[in-house]
């Protein structure tokens, strides 16, 4: 299997070879820096637009198909119009603080993005409690969502915030614990070597308790990520649009965009955790059928995997209604997080034995 | 019991949120409703009775057969239609007659009941279902029904009206033209 | 009922116990006499206040009260009553004998500037507290000088700022004033402009966290005056607002309407305009459901439901632009019968559409009925006892999911409901989710009306050949239809002339939102959203 470490120790040598080592670091950090936030805005584009069109299959429509052939430019001709429009300043605002908070989200969720392994190889740092890195920078969106409610000096946006600020830490909990049994599995918070070990065969596969974690994870991350059917701190038939209603332009751009990429980095998180990463399909045995497998690229199995589980989480937007405000906690504290408790016991278990 | 309970209500809920889940899936395959309305434009069949725009329809010779009794203009709810007669000396009879000078219709008002058709004695107005009226003036809604320089057909078609919506009798309808 | 009256009361004199339109009592007491005949009328059965008409008779103002029992809704008497003094006219209130009366007596104040003595909340409904004259009475001054178009929004202070009137003993006015917030209140307005209004109504709920204190609901912010449009117009003219008020139930107003003027003018409609109509109603009411329950699905946040509401609604409105010629405005039903004969494709389609319609009910059961997160919020929230329904008037659908039988096809049959065999459905839960199930059941019952009668749509004409000025006799006529949302009212008052004295409309979603108003305090803010969907109300019905 082909793999980007090649790719990239070529661009290192050839740096090194025609400046100083400091300036080569610099200069790979700054490319680094650029790739991650390229394809932070590629794949934000690309989701909104699949976003559109799948809801649209499923409502019986076509979504949309206006811009460029099926409406492949579509999103394309959104940014150009959220970035055009006029920043709205609401009076008697926090105006520091409701600046400050778009960029607490978008901030939280690109170091999330980039610490992901994207491939082999593809992976821009990689700490060894990647896990724990993941979990504790994608809390920082919920400051942003609390500090967008709260000095936007509106009612409905303050509902929204406080119901965010319920949910999101809630909802952490069985995240974090479902994530914290695939730790327990394999032994390691290091994302390059939970993915390694899953070459022999996905998490997902090799015991039940990391089903029981994988279900949960899918349902908490879902609720991470502020969408339905967990969508009440946005709930738009209630709350208008819950924490972003004031903001206006590429303010509200940031919230948008970060939406999209949390349900992405979710997905790619359960796909690392418990899909195998960019890890093939092995089924132990089949060797002629591993041997192709592995001629799909790794990246085109991070990819692919992804999407299934962002699909899931499309189809379950637009299948379900929203939940009340009490039964999405009473979901958290009363099955969730039990049930993940047990689970990871559960998994403790296995791992003794 | 309980805790049977507990898990069967998680597992009944899950199957009920796969049956809806098929159901969103089942749509998802099944072919899309949605007109693409400018490119359908020669092919979307609209009902033939559609109300959309109210005609004058003219011959090949340029007459209607409109004989400018306001019946029209009086039933109108809104003030929408304007007749506006002239008086002629015919020709053939050397006496006065009343002639359509202007049909006029108030497109922006117009709530497209259909009153003004029902009271035509002489079906000389219709709805059609040419429904594209978006203009960038509202001056351009103001639209002259007889085509210039059209006359009144020679012989008025007699009684029965092709258009539909005849609620009332012909010979009833007389005695309202004074109203 | 008029012997018991007669014997009860032994003041009321033979003129002022008649019977009009048809056999309907109608009882005229004396202003002061008003209460203590509406509380012998409410002992005697008749717990349901239908409607109120406010009326300028020139000389004097006055109201009428259509009251109904709640066990026989067919059963009308009107009240009437009547005062002299044009400038201070007083009477009192019969909101503490039929509670809806509040809401109907705020209404009358607007339009006529009756005051009534013991009513809690004597603001206006529809207009500002600032407008200056009651337009609908007779020497209303309309010119634009009088009330220039606002510039500035109405002082919240108005809004909430309640004003009621008692006369004591001697019969003087107090008039009280108190607000309706404290400074603790965290007020918050849901509309005018908010997704899940419905339309444009202003609900101004006081939260305690997400929980819902109390609700106000304001209205008239498209309110087009149309009871005042009406008396302008000639009768064949009229119709074609009804259309305009609840327009998801609108060939069931015209309906309405038309079976006024023809029970005032007694005339027969031909037997195919009667079925014909009757189906045309059917499928607005399915229309109407499929919308109901979609917006109800989006209010819970799943807007995928409405999508296959919108789809499914979609195949009734070209099947009504293939023969009526409109598709939201139908514009069908004319006085006499229909205006315009079926088309030749109208029953292949109608037949097309039953099988289609079931199978899309399964699927709407399947995706929403059995989910478990919309019975979870459905379930045990927003009830409303049979009782409370009947003396909040919540009629139709809304009604009848708790426990009470008020559907008018059963209990006064018009049209052609004699001859179907159809079940009023009735539900004892009067929960949230009875009411939402109770519309999709309803969709089955009326493809069943439909089923029934398409292939016995009896030949012959399809409208009666009325005169092109219609003029009704002198007198009050009042006619109801069961809409889509409960009983739809048409009250004419017509003095001979081509043009009608005075139209009032009942409308049934004014009476939903009041409802919402009672039944929301106590649940959270998801719940109020969710309950405005499940009584399913239209908001130009209410600001007619």
């Amino acid at each position: 299997m082909w793999s980007f470490t090649q790719l990239t120790h070529w661009i290192d040598t050839s740096l090194r070879s025609c400046m100083s080592a400091d300036w080569a670091l610099f200069v790979e950090f700054v490319l680094v820096g650029v790739a991650v936030l390229a394809a932070y805005a590629l794949i934000a584009l690309f989701l909104i637009y699949a976003e559109r069109k799948i809801c649209g299959f499923f409502q019986c429509r076509l979504g949309p198909n206006r811009v460029g052939k099926w409406g492949i430019f579509q999103s394309v001709a959104d940014m150009i119009k959220i970035l055009l429009k006029e920043l709205v300043h609401i009076n008697h605002s926090d105006k520091v603080l409701f600046r400050a908070a778009s960029f607490f989200v978008i901030i939280g969720s690109v170091c999330t993005f980039g610490a992901l392994p994207f491939a082999k190889g593809l992976q821009a740092i990689d700490f060894n409690v990647g896990v724990f890195y993941l979990m504790a920078v994608s809390s920082l969106g919920v400051v942003g969502i609390l500090l967008a409610g709260w000095s936007s000096n509106s009612k409905y946006t303050m509902i929204g915030a406080m119901r965010s600020g319920a949910q999101l830490i809630s909802y952490e909990i069985s995240a974090g614990l479902s994530l914290m049994t695939i730790v327990v599995y394999c032994g390691s918070m290091q994302l390059s070597e939970i993915v390694a070990q899953q070459a022999d065969g996905w998490f997902v596969f090799r015991s039940v308790p990391a089903v029981i974690a994988f279900v949960i994870y899918l349902i908490a991350g879902h609720a991470e990520t502020n969408r339905g059917p967990f969508d009440m701190p946005e709930a738009e038939s209630e709350l208008t649009a819950g924490y972003h209603t004031e903001y206006s332009g590429i303010q509200f751009g940031f919230f948008y965009l970060a939406e999209y990429l949390n349900m992405f980095i979710i997905a790619a998180i359960a796909t690392t955790m418990f899909l195998g990463g960019w890890q093939p399909l092995h089924i132990p045995g089949w060797d002629g059928f591993n041997h192709v497998m592995d001629y799909i690229p790794s990246i085109v199995w991070f990819f692919g995997k992804t999407f299934v589980c962002i699909f899931l989480a499309l189809w379950v937007r637009w299948s379900f209604p929203r939940l009340r405000i009490d039964q999405l906690l009473g979901l958290e504290w009363k099955v969730l997080m039990p049930i993940s408790l047990v689970n990871l016991m559960l998994m403790s278990i296995v791992v003794i034995w | 019991m309980k805790l049977i309970n507990y898990f069967k209500n998680i597992f009944l809920g899950l199957w009920h949120l796969m049956q809806g889940m098929y159901i969103t899936l089942l749509n998802m395959c099944r072919p899309k409703v949605t007109e693409q309305y400018p490119e359908n434009r020669g092919t979307y069949e609209y009902g033939e009775r559609f109300r959309a725009l109210l005609t004058m329809p003219h011959d090949e010779e340029n007459h209607h057969k409109c004989i400018a009794c306001g019946m029209c203009m009086n039933s109108c709810p809104n003030g929408t239609i304007q007749v506006i007669a002239k008086t002629e000396t015919d020709p053939v009879t050397g006496k006065p007659k009343r002639v359509l000078d202007k049909h006029l219709y108030n497109l922006g008002s117009c709530i497209f009941c259909g009153l003004c058709v029902a009271a035509c004695p002489t079906g000389a107005i219709r709805f059609t279902n040419h429904f594209e009226h978006a203009v960038f003036t509202k001056e351009r809604l103001l639209l002259q029904l007889n085509r210039p320089g059209s006359s009144q057909a020679a012989k008025p078609a007699p009684a029965p009206k092709p258009a539909p919506a005849a609620a009332a009798a012909t010979t009833e309808r007389a005695e309202t033209k004074t109203a | 009922m008029k012997q018991n009256l007669a014997n009860r009361f032994d003041w009321l004199t033979p003129e002022q116990l008649t019977e009009e339109d048809g056999g309907r009592l109608a009882v005229t007491v004396p202003a002061d006499r008003l209460q203590e005949v509406a509380a012998y009328l409410k002992e005697c059965g008749y717990d349901f206040l239908v409607d109120m008409v406010g009326m300028d008779y020139g000389d004097r103002l006055g109201v009428i009260d259509y009251v109904a029992r709640g066990e026989q809704t067919a059963d009308v008497i009107a009240l009437k009553t009547s005062v002299t003094d044009r400038e201070h006219p007083v009477i009192p209130t019969v909101m503490n004998v039929w509670q809806i009366g509040q809401l109907y007596e705020r209404e009358v104040h607007d339009y006529f500037g009756i005051r009534f003595a013991g009513n809690e909340d004597m603001r206006r409904l529809f207009l500002r507290e600032s407008w200056k004259g009651y337009p609908l009475r007779k020497d209303y001054d309309a010119s634009p000088e009088v009330n220039p178009v606002p510039t500035e929004n109405e002082p919240l202070e108005d809004m909430d700022t309640i004003r009621s009137v008692e006369l004591d003993a001697d019969g003087n006015e107090h008039v009280t004033s108190r607000s309706l917030y404290t400074d603790d209140d965290y007020v918050i307005n849901f509309g005018p402009q908010h997704p899940a209004m419905h339309g444009v109504l202003h609900l101004r709920v006081s939260l305690e966290g997400e929980i819902v204190r109390s609700v106000d609901p304001h209205f008239g912010y498209i309110h087009r005056g149309i009871e005042k449009l009406c008396e302008g117009y000639t009768y064949p003219q009229i119709p074609h607002l009804t259309d305009r008020l609840d327009y998801l139930s609108g060939t069931m107003n015209r309906h309405a309407y038309c079976l006024c003027c023809e029970k005032a003018l007694q005339m027969d409609v031909p037997q195919r305009a009667v079925v014909v109509r009757t189906i045309f109603d059917e499928l607005t009411r399915i229309a109407s459901h499929l919308i109901g329950w979609g917006s109800m699905c989006m209010d819970m946040g799943a807007v995928t439901a409405f999508m296959y509401g919108l789809r499914d609604r979609e195949k009734v409105m070209d099947i009504f632009e293939e023969t009526a010629g409109g598709r939201l405005m139908a514009n069908y039903n004319v006085i006499g019968g229909v205006a315009n004969d079926i088309h030749p494709n109208f029953r292949k389609r109608v037949k097309e559409f039953i099988p289609y319609m079931r199978k899309m009910l399964r699927e709407h059961h399947l995706l929403y009925t059995g989910n478990p997160i919309a019975t979870g919020r459905m379930k045990g929230v927003g009830y409303l006892s049979r009782e409370q329904v009947i003396a909040l008037g919540v009629t139709g659908p809304s009604g009848r999911a708790s426990g009470w039988a008020n559907d008018l096809r059963k209990a006064a049959p018009y049209a052609a409901y004699d001859r179907v065999e159809f079940e009023q459905l009735l539900r004892t839960g009067g929960e949230t989710f009875d009411r939402y199930i109770l519309r999709l059941e309803e969709i089955e019952q009326s493809l069943r009306i439909i089923e029934q009668l398409i292939d016995n749509i009896p030949e012959g004409p399809y409208a009666e050949k009325v005169k092109g000025i219609i003029k009704l006799p002198e007198g009050d006529f009042f006619q109801r239809v069961e809409n889509a949302r409960g009983q739809f009212g048409v009250h004419i008052t017509s003095t001979g002339g081509k043009t009608p004295y005075r139209v009032k409309f009942r409308s049934p979603s004014m009476v939903l939102v009041n409802a919402l108003k009672a039944v929301a305090p106590g649940h959270k803010v998801a719940d109020l959203i969710m309950l405005g969907g499940s009584f399913d109300y239209v908001i130009p019905c209410i600001d007619r």
